[in-house]
């Protein structure tokens, strides 16, 4: 394999693979806790990033997703007894399908009025899961204690959802790799620049489109499901958060957007700067407003982000930051 | 039945100006300069708490509140549009989308350590109007015909004073009106005030009815956008229109159904429409 | 005799030698401090109810430590020291900082966070890394019905909330028939007025209306609109900050009904700020300053005291915080006081010896009994304690005042139906 020698293909694999197994080995609570929102969190922004980075399209609404697959993923687990691996994939697979059938429609939308809809579909499912009674209702679900015991009680129970989630993270990883560099890939890249010409030099855009917002909605729902689980709960509130779905979009700029490393670098640096903010007694009650204020710079000043700025600054790591 | 029809119709349709307004706002800012402004709802929260002060702390009337709460709005809005849009204008959906957003965050941050997140209320009661078996307070009717002032000055601002006519000649034609000497960057950050002045009134009127924290926006921001969709996103006047739907909708959907599904089918017409008709129910094709 | 003496001498001075051996002379008894871990609404919708909450424990902790501590019979002596942080009512930070407290800082014991839907986050946790969770302020059953076993509820679960409000009923109109419910749309509501309901239509009432609203509902009348104009009850609510504006707005509405009975909100002495509304409202609580549970009467029941009298936690709670004190801030207080009876009961700070004593508790307090069910199914479920219900109506000078009027035994004025609006 060619791309095995590209910097730019294993770089980001080799950073979360030996984080995650220092994790493993050091196997200490608080920081599989502090690594579990990490992951998650890059998990998260490299997926909408296959969206977001690749074709252009601004889904503000994308933890629909998260929320969805989720709320699947959780009913198999609690209601079905299904596995956690099986019930993770479960809640992917449901939300790649929801984002297939809605992705036909609403990505005939453009600019603005794609991301006003995304927002739309969030707060409907929102409250459509509200008043839907196998999935508990406003209340939610729980999962029964004892279902702990299956994994060899709560501890290791913890870390098989660890060591699935850190799996996902790197797959996510793969995927937005192979899918930047593939023919199918700059078909996606041709769309973000201009899709009517796109269309005319022969990229099916509609297909195009909906393929990948169905990868991007897959791994969300995955992640989802090894969220809850470790939670032990969910409900609506928690499932459909604008904000949590405004965090990723946050992530994904800070980093740079369209490349497979800045997702990385943009979750992580987030990540940071907010459990700095929120256990600084000066920042805590600030964080938000801190926050704000780096992404308005970041926006109006380097609008390429961290990894899109190293690359056009230092010629060298053009190779490197994929 | 009818009874219940007919008072929880007016309901819903005294709150739909008042819908209106704020919607009105978001959609003046969309029509001259296509940018979503994602900090209207804490605007419309500043608002609320811009009428809480003057009541609590100077013993103003509230509604004499409106007066400073609008002029404070403006000014926020000027603020905003020279220091987060103005650069981002030309730029992708993208980058004014979160340029307004991380103005939302800024200003929920610096609220919340402010004010915290405790729910608060203005004390001030008319009492409740009785007209046969309805009963409805007397608040809402005020805050309907305040909406409707305040609908008629845009209106008469737009249409007939010079920096009004320049508003609409920007938005329907940028390039063209600087080409007349139209000076397109004053009016951009004017018509982004006057649309952040709306959010703060409604806001204003919003919190002569209900307790509000200073998250209080976010859920008339999402009303906003359904009732710009229904109305025609760039249209004020069908602003007011989608406003009085919504309230309609939300008077109507309770009659017939859990109240709990009335969100689902506001989202579920907004994505609709979306879909169907982007250019609202009553804009031109 | 004479043999017995000399036995005497020996095994005095020998346990005066092992005593000085192990408490060497000059040092005083081992002390150690035990942390107690929470979160607290500080801001946000819950902050009234979790203000008092946390007034409560740390009245407790002040006088625990300054009293000396918990002596053990080892000689040890036990101190508690507090670690929390601002969960600004939000659900997310819940589980985020209760890991922190278990981890970071080390917390030994846990007090739930103000109300159900966060302490069910918090419980996960709490079990996930065996901690005992003590929970003040979260009443739903469905927590306690998950298969924990170290989480101890000291209210009176969800379930037997506003059923006597039912009794109230029939008491004062006996031709009632129709009731309306509205509720807020969370854990702790929905478990209130599923038995609610289910309780009123075996007594033979009708329930005529029965909808939830969101938490975060400002604008109540869809729902107020709903209720049919012949209603004789209306019931539900959830939340201070929301049963506060539903109160409100029922009045404004001039809705006529027999009785209104809500949750949370009337027995806060807050609620009293919106005037006329509050009149004739109907409230459940946990503990009201002018029930009487006294040292007497656990003696008749046969029951052992633990803590302080009543007027004594009515006393210190006003000298410290300069307000009357409100079910919520006996919680919080009582919750304390469960950790601090069974730690001495136990001798020890281990969390399984705790975990034996809190199983085997049975005493009476100022706030009433206390006792926790220990079967699998439903482990830490208070079984003790019971609710008082209270009503508003006018003093002489036209003031809103607070009466407990059921049950009829402990009341202090009878129920009256609402007075036409």
């Amino acid at each position: 394999m060619k791309a095995c020698q590209t910097p730019g293909f294993w770089l980001p694999l080799v950073i979360v693979s030996v984080w995650g197994g220092v994790v493993l080995l050091i196997h200490q609570d608080t920081m599989r806790e502090t690594a579990f929102i990490l992951l998650m969190a890059v998990g998260l922004a490299s997926s909408l990033n296959i969206l977001l980075g690749y074709t252009g399209y601004v889904s503000f609404g994308h933890i629909v997703f998260f929320g969805l697959g989720g709320y699947t993923g959780f009913y198999l687990l609690s209601a079905q007894d299904w596995p956690l691996f099986a019930a993770a994939i479960g809640g992917g697979l449901l939300s790649a399908l929801i984002a297939g059938l809605v992705g036909l429609a609403v990505l005939r939308l453009r600019g603005a009025y794609f991301a006003l809809a995304t927002i739309g579909i969030n707060e409907a499912a929102r409250a459509f899961v509200s008043n839907f009674e196998p999935y508990g209702g406003a209340t939610g679900m729980f999962v029964n204690f004892s279902v702990y015991q299956k994994y060899g009680g709560p501890g290791p129970a913890l870390w098989t959802t660890f060591i699935f989630l850190w799996i996902t993270a790197l797959a996510v990883l793969l995927v937005s790799y192979l899918v930047k560099h593939s023919r199918f890939g700059l078909g996606l890249l041709a769309i973000r620049e201009d899709e009517d010409a796109a269309m005319v030099m022969g990229v099916k855009a509609p297909q195009a489109k909906t393929i990948t917002y169905v990868i991007s909605a897959f791994f969300p729902g995955v992640i989802g499901t090894l969220y809850f689980f470790k939670n032990g709960n969910i409900e609506p509130g928690d499932a459909f958060q604008l904000h949590m779905s405004i965090e990723m979009l946050v992530m994904v700029m800070l980093g740079g957007m369209g490349t497979v490393m800045g997702p990385l670098v943009g979750a992580a640096g987030y990540q940071w700067l907010r459990g700095y903010l929120l256990t600084s007694p000066i920042f805590k009650d600030l964080h938000l407003a801190v926050a704000g204020a780096m992404l308005l710079l970041i926006i109006l000043f380097v609008p390429t982000g961290v990894v899109g700025w190293v690359r056009n600054h230092v010629r060298r790591l053009q190779k490197v930051l994929e | 039945m009818l009874d219940q029809l007919i008072s929880s119709l007016t309901d819903g349709l005294l709150l739909g100006f008042v819908y209106g307004v704020a919607a009105m706002g978001l959609t003046l800012i969309w029509g001259v300069m296509s940018v979503i402004n994602l900090a209207h709802g804490p605007i419309i929260a500043l608002g609320m708490f811009g009428a809480y002060l003057l009541f609590t702390h100077l013993g103003v009337n509230p509604y004499l509140a409106m007066a400073p709460v609008a002029g404070a709005g403006l000014i926020v809005g000027l603020v905003i549009y020279v220091i987060a849009v103005h650069r981002v204008i030309n730029a992708p959906h993208l980058s004014s989308l979160l340029a307004t957003f991380a103005v939302n965050m800024i200003i929920i941050g610096v609220g919340t350590a402010v004010f915290s997140t405790s729910p608060q209320n203005i004390d001030y009661s008319l009492g409740s109007v009785e007209v046969g078996f309805l009963t409805f307070p007397a608040s809402r009717l005020v805050g309907a015909v305040g909406a409707i002032l305040v609908t008629a000055c845009l209106y008469l601002f737009l249409y007939f004073t010079r920096p009004g006519k320049a508003i609409r000649a920007v938005a329907n034609n940028r390039m063209a009106s600087e080409l007349m000497g139209i000076p397109s960057s004053r009016v951009l950050a004017l018509s982004f005030g006057l649309g952040a002045m709306m959010a703060a009134v409604a806001g204003g009127l919003i919190a002569t009815f209900f307790p509000f924290t200073i998250l209080s926006g976010g859920p008339y921001e999402l009303k906003s956008f359904v009732i710009c969709v229904l109305g025609g996103l760039g249209h004020p006047l069908g602003a007011l229109v989608g406003g009085l739907l919504l309230g309609g909708l939300e008077g109507l959907i309770p009659t017939f159904m859990p109240v709990s599904w009335v969100p689902v089918v506001e989202f579920g017409l907004f994505v609709l429409v979306l879909l169907v008709r982007p250019s609202g129910l009553f804009g031109a094709k | 005799m004479k043999r017995f003496g000399v036995g005497f001498a020996v095994v005095l001075s020998l346990s005066l030698i092992l005593t000085s051996l192990t408490a060497p002379p000059g040092v005083a008894a081992a002390e150690k401090t035990v942390t107690i871990g929470f979160t607290a609404s500080q801001t946000g919708k819950l902050n009234v109810e979790a203000t008092r909450q946390i007034n409560g424990l740390h009245l407790w902790m002040e006088q625990v430590n300054g009293a000396g501590g918990i002596k053990l019979p080892d000689g040890a002596v036990i101190k508690f020291a507090d670690k929390f942080y601002d969960d600004e009512s939000k659900k997310e930070r819940v589980q985020e900082l209760y890991t922190k407290l278990i981890n970071a800082d080390k917390a030994d014991f846990l007090i739930s966070p103000y109300s159900s839907g966060l302490t069910d986050a918090a419980a996960v946790i709490a079990q996930q890394y065996n901690r005992i969770m003590v929970t003040a302020g979260a009443a739903s059953d469905s927590t306690y019905k998950k298969g924990y076993t170290l989480v101890y509820q000291s209210y009176t679960p969800a379930s037997r909330y506003l059923t006597g409000a039912v009794d109230i009923l029939v008491k004062l109109t006996p031709k009632s028939k129709k009731i309306a419910i509205i509720h807020e749309n969370d854990k702790f509501a929905t478990d209130v007025v599923k038995d609610l309901r289910k309780y009123a239509e075996q007594k033979g009432f009708k329930v005529v209306l029965f909808e939830g609203y969101d938490s975060a509902t400002a604008d109540f009348s869809p729902f107020i609109n709903k209720i049919p104009a012949d209603v004789d009850a209306i019931m539900g609510g959830g939340h201070f900050a929301d049963t506060t504006t539903l109160a409100r707005q029922i009045y404004e509405k001039k809705i006529n009904t027999r009785i209104i009975a809500l949750l949370v909100a009337p027995p806060e002495p807050k609620f009293a700020e919106l005037g006329e509304a509050c009149i004739s409202v109907i409230g459940s609580s946990q503990w009201e300053p002018l029930a009487r549970f006294t040292k007497e009467s656990a003696q008749k029941e046969g029951i052992a005291w633990f803590g302080p009298t009543g007027e004594e936690f009515i006393k210190a709670y006003k000298a410290r915080f300069t307000e009357d004190p409100s079910y919520h801030s006996a919680g919080g207080y009582v919750a304390g006081m469960i950790l601090q009876d069974a730690i001495q009961k136990a001798g020890s700070a281990d969390t399984a010896k705790v975990k034996a004593a809190l199983d085997a508790m049975d005493s009476m307090t100022f706030y009433g009994r206390l006792k926790f069910a220990t079967g699998p199914k439903d482990h830490g479920l208070q079984v003790g304690h019971e609710m008082v219900y209270i009503q508003w109506n006018k003093d002489q000078q036209g003031k809103p005042v607070k009466q407990v009027v059921w049950p009829a035994a402990g009341a202090t004025a009878p129920p009256f139906v609402c007075p036409a609006r």
